[in-house]
C-alpha cells in the first residue's frame, strides 16, 4: 500500500509536468515553477539546518567503538575514539564521504546447525555508495546545461563517464549505476521483510522521485532525443536571470524538469535532509575528552544558590538561641 | 564562533558552491543564447533536407550512426527518407553536399551543447569547413 501510494504520487506529478505545458502559458512550467523550486529549496534548506543549530547538545555524546586516548604505550583508535579535532575532521570525512557507519550494518539468520549467526553486511552500503557518487557525476555532468563556456573540468567528467563509447549518444556509466544502485535500493525494501516492515511512504517517494527524473533523463538521452540545445537555452537563460523558452522541447523533458522541481522542494522537507543532517551528527561530530576539556552545557543558566555559611549568617542568633550548634560564634 | 554561526557558515558556503552556474555566467563574456546555425547551402538543386528541421536537431547523431553502420558493416548505401525520398547514405557526399561549411553548421552547436562527435576521426573536413578537433593530434 505505502509503495502504491507512493509510485502513483510520482506517477502523477510526472504526468502533471509532462502535460502541463500543453494546457498553461509556457513560463510557468519552464520558468516560474523551476525559480519558485529553487527558492523554496533555499528558504527550506536554510531554515531546517539553522532549526537545527538552535538546538543545544547538553552533553558531550560521541559514540565510540575503540580504544580511548589513555596511557601513551596503549595505542589510540583515533577514528573510532576521537580526542582531537583532528580526528573528529577524519571521521566526518569517511562518514560523510564514504558512509562509514554503514558500513557496520550486520545480518542475523538463524540457522539450523550452528543456532543465531551474525555476519557482515556490506550490500546496503555498496548501494548507497553507488547511487550517491553517481549522483554526484550525473549532477557534475548537467553543469554542461549551464554553462557556456563549458569549463574543462566538466568535459573532462563527461568523456571519463563515457570512456565505453557505446551507442550515440555514448552510455554513460554513472546513469546505468545510478539507475541500478536505486532499483537495488528498492528491491531492498520491498524484498526483505524486515525491511518492508519499517517502510513508510516517504521512503519510498524518494525513490521513486529519483528513479523518475533518472528513467526520463536516460530516456530522453538515449530513446526519444530532444533537441539539446534547446534544452541549453533555456537552462542558460534561466541562471543568467533573463528566461526565454525556446519551443519545441519536448513534453518528456517537462515531465523530468517537474520532477527536478518537486525533488528541490521536498528536499528541505523530508528525509532526504539528512545531507545537512550528517554534518551536524553530535555523536559523530564531537571529540571524546570529556576528561581533558570541560564541556559546557549551553542550557546551563546562573542558579541562585544560599550557601551553609550564608544561611548560618542568616540564622545565627536563631539557632544560637535553640541551642543549635554553629561553625561561627 | 558559535556553533550556530559555523554551521551558518558552512551554509552559505554550500549555497554559493551551489550558485556556480550564476556567479560564472556573471563573470563569463560568451554568449549564452544557442548558436545561429549557417543556412544550407544548396548546390546541386537539392530541395531541402533529408527529414525536417525539429526531427534532425534531435535524431541526426542517430541517423548518422545508422548510416554508418549501414555502409562500412553491410554494404548498403541507399535510404529511404520517410516521404519516400531515396538518399545516399554519405556524410560527405549528402550532407555537406548543402552543409559545407561543418565550422558553423556542426561545430557551433556541438560546442555550444560540449559535444564532441567521433566523425573527424576518419572523415576528411571539407575545404572551406574546419575540423571540429580531435583530429590534430592523429
Amino acid at each position: 500500500m505505502n509503495v502504491l501510494i507512493s509510485l502513483l504520487l510520482v506517477a502523477g506529478l510526472f504526468a502533471v509536468g509532462m502535460f502541463g505545458p500543453g494546457v498553461t502559458p509556457a513560463w510557468v512550467f519552464a520558468v516560474a515553477l523551476p525559480y519558485a523550486a529553487v527558492t523554496l529549496f533555499v528558504v527550506g534548506l536554510a531554515i531546517r539546518v539553522m532549526g537545527w543549530a538552535g538546538v543545544p547538545v547538553p552533553f558531550r555524546i560521541p559514540t565510540t567503538c575503540g580504544q580511548q586516548k589513555s596511557l601513551p604505550w596503549i595505542r589510540q583508535q583515533r577514528l573510532e575514539n576521537p580526542s582531537r579535532k583532528i580526528h573528529v575532521l577524519g571521521r566526518m570525512a569517511l562518514e560523510i564521504l564514504f558512509f562509514r557507519s554503514l558500513a557496520r550494518n550486520t545480518r542475523t539468520e538463524l540457522r539450523k546447525d550452528r543456532g543465531l549467526v551474525y555476519g557482515t553486511d556490506l550490500s546496503l552500503w555498496a548501494g548507497a555508495m553507488a547511487m550517491h557518487w553517481a549522483l554526484a557525476v550525473v549532477l557534475l555532468r548537467h553543469l554542461r546545461l549551464f554553462t557556456e563556456p563549458v569549463p574543462a573540468f566538466v568535459t573532462f567528467t563527461e568523456k571519463l563517464d563515457g570512456f565505453l563509447e557505446i551507442g550515440l549518444p555514448v552510455i554513460n556509466v554513472s546513469s546505468v549505476v545510478f539507475l541500478c544502485a536505486l532499483l537495488y535500493l528498492l528491491y531492498r525494501r520491498l524484498a526483505h521483510a524486515h525491511v518492508r516492515y519499517i517502510s513508510l511512504p516517504e521512503d519510498y517517494f524518494a525513490l521513486f522521485l529519483l528513479l523518475g527524473i533518472a528513467g526520463s533523463g536516460i530516456w530522453m538521452r538515449h530513446l526519444s532525443h530532444t533537441d539539446i540545445a534547446g534544452v541549453k537555452e533555456l537552462a542558460i537563460s534561466l541562471v543568467h536571470f533573463s528566461p526565454t523558452v525556446p519551443v519545441g522541447i519536448e513534453p518528456l523533458f517537462y515531465g523530468h524538469l517537474f520532477l527536478v522541481c518537486v525533488l528541490l522542494v521536498y528536499f528541505p522537507l523530508g528525509k532526504l535532509a539528512h545531507a545537512p543532517g550528517v554534518f551536524l551528527s553530535p555523536t559523530r561530530n564531537m571529540a571524546n575528552n570529556n576528561r581533558a576539556v570541560r564541556y559546557v552545557n549551553p542550557w546551563d543558566y546562573p542558579v541562585k544558590v544560599h550557601t551553609y555559611e550564608e544561611y548560618e549568617d542568616e540564622f545565627r542568633e536563631k539557632m544560637i538561641a535553640a541551642g543549635l550548634p554553629v561553625d561561627e560564634e | 564562533m558559535t556553533s550556530r554561526s559555523r554551521i551558518a557558515l558552512g551554509l552559505g558556503v554550500f549555497f554559493l558552491l551551489g550558485a556556480y552556474p550564476v556567479w560564472n555566467g556573471l563573470a563569463s563574456s560568451a554568449d549564452p543564447e544557442r548558436p545561429e546555425l549557417a543556412r544550407a547551402v544548396d548546390s546541386a538543386g537539392a530541395t531541402g533536407c533529408i527529414e525536417d528541421t525539429t526531427w534532425m536537431k534531435a535524431n541526426h547523431q542517430k541517423l548518422l550512426n545508422e548510416w554508418r553502420t549501414s555502409v562500412v558493416r553491410d554494404g548498403q548505401r541507399t535510404w529511404v527518407s520517410s516521404t519516400g525520398t531515396s538518399w545516399d547514405m554519405s556524410l560527405t557526399g549528402t550532407c555537406l553536399k548543402c552543409h559545407a561549411n561543418t565550422e558553423t553548421f556542426c561545430t557551433r552547436c556541438h560546442d555550444y551543447a560540449d559535444v564532441q562527435p567521433t566523425c573527424w576521426n576518419c572523415h576528411v573536413v571539407p575545404e572551406g569547413g574546419q575540423s571540429e578537433g580531435g583530429q590534430s593530434h592523429e
